[in-house]
């Protein structure tokens, strides 16, 4: 490594807390050397885990801490749905549209959900308690179609009346 | 080794293959086409765009050939019905997001995927749902983008990734919401970013300063040579009404494969800056006038025999090491009639107290290729990725192919690969190349050869020191480059003493970066003050360039130089300039400089509109046709130099083309061939060194005039950079992390 590299590694830490960077270093341990780049969705969630979102300065900040370029830190936090790269309401609302919940009414629980909460499938509730995310693709629960996943807990076999009375359970 | 050989049969025709190979490369080689679009034969296999789709016999499925090896046996049909069926309905797929934007978009009439939806798409979509609409980014001053067009192939990511080193451009988002992106709005900066304009196999990624400026189908496409480094890249040059439009590459694996740096590609739109000259000038009684050619050559001749009155040592004549070897040659037989031995072409150096022991035919050590298999590379000062990116290119190749690269520079510059890097400052050069010999003699139990020895004494080798020997010795292909840092240092003679004393010591060649275009056709055609065309030796050496400006001449020739920019100690250069009677000057154009040190101003052709040959790096000649018009009057400067030689009495100078002139330097250069073999010593002590590294570390996008003007490579990072702008400077330190 050159010096250029263990000076951005340095900035990387300034950004990120200890906690953060004990979890990383136990996931890169995990993997044969050079190949940092491993660890990048684990160091994501941990991050997320303590700011809520990810923001650029977070993600520069792990790609200088895995030396890595930061696209490809981009390239993860973009294409998983679980990271969020701007901040969202507090509960993480999923409904799955994919074929088989799609066939069995997924279309009309979305549609409830925005109705019931004034917004759009990638928006947040202005007191900052929902978040819909964008179409969730199939959650690997179809024989309980519908199904959406709300804070990492499935629901599935909705209705209406179903999605109210969790929803309306939630702080 | 008839066991690696496997025999196939596509549409009936048999055909052998290597074992491993994909099917596409076996039917490139055998001429079959198969549509694609994210393959590219100088990059990995993605096989994401299935667009290449064939029917193989036995398979259950359409295969894609980019990504299916091939097997003893196969039988595969390119256009059977499966096959057609599947290529129609992936371009089907293709073409539902990508916008009807054809006649306003640059690519139109190049486009691969207009050329295959010609042949496989249906006339009329069956789609009636909306179209993706992608937000386009500012990704710099060389490339535009319209990202909607994009069809994901990731061409351009690879090529970040795989040829570039560093990623830049990734695949944001998922599914349909996927785009090729920066994510955050950045410059892409890398010296061989425009390549990625090639590969782009639609019109999402073009060439910017050429926007909207014409169509392919209207320009023809001349063949030429790169003019600004030692590679020589093979060009095209699209001229629309005589004019350059734009650079692309010309396919040469030898030399560029299919790559060319940005300087090549983007150095023409400086061809028509605003301070062309486009009539001789002459100036008289102080006051400057345009005059015809013939007024203006005539006056030149004789106010140059005038001025010297039969003294030629009093002439000096500098002359660009771009300029053709033509050119160079004409010059020379110049000089020699006025009785000058005063010519040079070595304007960055500094240090001439050894060039006896200069090669006669200074090379790179081996060819640009070979370089990519030599197993251990030691680069002495040298700014590698920006004096000649393609060199850098085929280090950066050896060293993914397990070179080991050592860089012996005066700073930590940037390479995207695995290398060690010495630490030579400025004045510790000379100290850290005597430490890598003693730690050379050490390890090989050799004696310090004698040039070296006195060098190298009382030097004690760090680690570092030792490493960088350790991965020199034992290798049957090691190669010590000598860069332009090293060139132009105050003490290159003991620089070079030394590094052939560690090439000695450890088996390893030397070769040389030349400066410019044609530094190598330079030597060979005798543009030296101690030798002639071939190395001919003969008579007192005369003045090099800096003793040329240190004991100011009465009469110059400036051939294609704008003297503070491209001399060592330039403003001294341009003082003596000012106060010599004489000064012919012949420039592409014309500055406040050049006016306050000329008294006869001769526009010539800039490249690309001259015809001519340069000799690069690893010795060879390439001779190219004019492409374009010269601006206004301008005319080749061969065509000029023949007529002053005419005027001045050169005998046999009646050429009546360049390659007349080329024959005339073939016959004086001879059979000399590209040989760096070193025999030098060193007789005086070098003076202290008092130069900074920006001093001698000419940036990019500054080596020559045309470069200089070519506004959308001053707009680059490198350049802002490089002129002291910080956020530049900052996102440079960002981009080459990683
Ligand atoms: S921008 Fe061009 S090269 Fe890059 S992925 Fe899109 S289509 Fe391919
Ligand atoms: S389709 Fe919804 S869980 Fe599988
Ligand atoms: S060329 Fe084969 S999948 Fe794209």
């Amino acid at each position: 490594m050159s010096d250029g590299n263990s000076a951005r590694m340095e900035a990387g830490k300034a950004v990120l807390s200890e906690h953060v960077r004990e979890e990383i270093d136990r996931w890169v341990a995990k993997f044969p050397e050079g190949r940092q780049r491993s660890a990048v969705i684990a160091a994501l969630h941990a991050v997320q885990h303590e700011h809520g979102y990810l923001t650029q300065p977070l993600m520069d900040a792990v790609a200088e801490y895995l030396n890595l370029p930061p696209v490809q830190v981009y390239e993860v936090a973009s294409f998983y749905s679980m990271f969020e790269t701007k901040p969202v309401g507090r509960h993480k609302i999923s409904v799955c549209t994919n074929i088989s919940c799609m066939l069995r009414g997924a279309d009309e629980i979305v549609e409830h959900v925005e109705r019931k909460l004034g917004i759009k499938t990638g928006e947040s509730t202005p007191d900052g308690r929902f978040y819909l995310k964008c179409e969730e693709e199939c959650l690997a629960a179809c024989v309980g179609a519908p199904m959406m996943m709300v804070d990492h807990v499935y629901y599935e076999n909705l209705t209406p009346e179903k999605v109210d009375e969790i929803l309306d359970s939630l702080d | 080794m008839s066991d690696d050989i496997v025999k196939i049969e596509v549409n009936g025709v048999p055909l052998e293959a290597r074992k491993g190979e994909m099917l596409i490369e076996v039917t490139d080689r055998a001429g079959i086409y198969i549509p694609r679009f994210c393959y590219h034969h100088k990059l990995s296999v993605a096989a994401n765009c299935r667009m290449c789709l064939v029917d193989i016999e036995k398979a259950p499925k359409p295969m894609p050939a980019c990504a299916t090896p091939v097997a003893d046996g196969m039988k595969v049909y390119t256009r059977s019905r499966r096959a057609i069926d599947a290529q129609k309905a992936t371009m089907e797929f293709l073409l539902i997001n990508h916008p009807l934007d054809c006649p306003i978009c640059d690519q139109g009439g190049e486009c691969e995927l207009q050329d295959l939806a010609v042949g496989y798409g249906r006339d009329v979509s069956r789609y009636t749902e909306r179209k993706r609409v992608v937000k386009d980014l500012n990704i710099g001053p060389l490339i535009s983008t319209d990202m909607t067009r994009c069809i994901h192939c990731t061409r351009c990511v690879r090529f970040g990734i795989e040829i570039q080193g560093i990623q830049q451009l990734g695949t944001i988002g998922r599914g349909e919401r996927t785009v090729i992106s920066t994510y955050v709005e950045r410059a892409v900066e890398h010296e061989l970013s425009g390549n990625i304009i090639d590969l782009c196999p639609v019109g999402a990624l073009n060439n910017k300063p050429y926007r909207y400026s014409a169509r392919p189908w209207e320009m023809s496409s001349k063949p030429l040579v790169a003019a600004h480094d030692a590679v020589g890249s093979n060009i095209y040059a699209h001229v629309l009404r005589g004019r350059v439009k734009r650079v692309v590459p010309k396919r040469n694996d030898s030399i560029n494969e299919t790559w060319i740096s940005d300087r090549d590609r983007f150095s023409c739109y400086g061809l028509y800056a605003d301070d062309r000259l486009e009539k001789p000038m002459v100036k008289i009684d102080q006051q400057w006038t345009e005059a015809t050619w013939q007024e203006a050559l005539e006056l030149a001749a004789r106010e140059l025999v005038k001025t010297l009155d039969g003294e030629g040592e009093a002439l000096g004549v500098l002359v660009s090491p771009n300029a053709t070897l033509e050119e160079m040659f004409l010059l020379r037989r110049i000089a020699d009639r006025l009785g000058s031995r005063n010519i040079d072409h070595r304007l960055r150096r500094r240090d001439f107290r050894d060039q006896n022991a200069d090669p006669v035919f200074p090379w790179l050590g081996c060819s640009i290729e070979g370089l990519e298999r030599r197993d251990a590379i030691l680069v002495v000062g040298s700014n590698l990725r920006m004096e000649a990116p393609l060199i850098a290119h085929r280090v950066r190749n050896a060293a993914l192919d397990g070179a080991a690269v050592t860089f012996v520079n005066p700073a930590a510059y940037t390479y995207h690969f695995e290398h060690e890097y010495v630490d030579a400052p400025v004045e510790r050069m000379v100290h850290a190349l005597g430490a890598l010999v003693v730690a050379a003699a050490r390890e090989t139990q050799k004696q310090v050869p004698a040039v070296a020895a006195k060098l190298a004494s009382e030097i004690a080798a760090s680690d570092a020191h030792t490493s960088a020997v350790r991965r020199l010795i034992g290798k049957e292909r090691a190669l010590i480059l000598l860069g332009h840092l090293a060139q132009r240092h105050p003490q290159f003679a003991e620089i070079r003493a030394l590094a052939a004393a560690l090439a000695a010591l450890t088996g390893a060649e030397i070769g040389y970066i030349a400066e410019g275009a044609n530094g190598a056709g330079a030597a060979i055609s005798g543009v030296l003050p101690h030798r002639g065309p071939g190395g001919a030796a003969g008579g007192e050496p005369g003045l090099d360039v800096q003793g040329m400006i240190n004991s100011p001449r009465r009469a110059y020739i400036v051939f294609g130089i704008e003297p503070r920019e491209d001399i060592a100690n330039g403003e001294r250069a341009e003082q003596a300039l000012k106060s010599a009677d004489t000064v012919i000057t012949f420039s592409s154009y014309v500055t406040d400089e050049l006016l306050g040190c000329s008294t006869v101003l001769l526009p010539i052709a800039a490249f690309a509109e001259t015809p001519g040959t340069f000799v690069n790096g690893e010795g060879r000649w390439q001779s190219f046709d004019a492409a374009a018009n010269p601006v206004g009057d301008a005319r080749p400067g061969w065509r000029v130099l023949r007529v002053l030689a005419n005027l001045l009495g050169v005998e046999d100078a009646e050429y009546r083309s360049a390659e007349e002139v080329l024959d005339g330097v073939r016959r004086a250069v001879g059979e000399t061939r590209p040989d760096n073999s070193y025999s030098g010593q060193i007789e005086a002590e070098g003076d202290a060194v008092q130069v900074s590294l920006d001093e001698l570390d000419v940036p990019i996008y500054s080596v020559d005039a045309v470069v200089r003007r070519s506004e959308p490579l001053q707009r680059t990072v490198f350049a802002r950079g490089a002129k002291g702008d910080d956020d530049a400077r900052a996102e440079i330190r960002v981009q080459s992390a990683g």
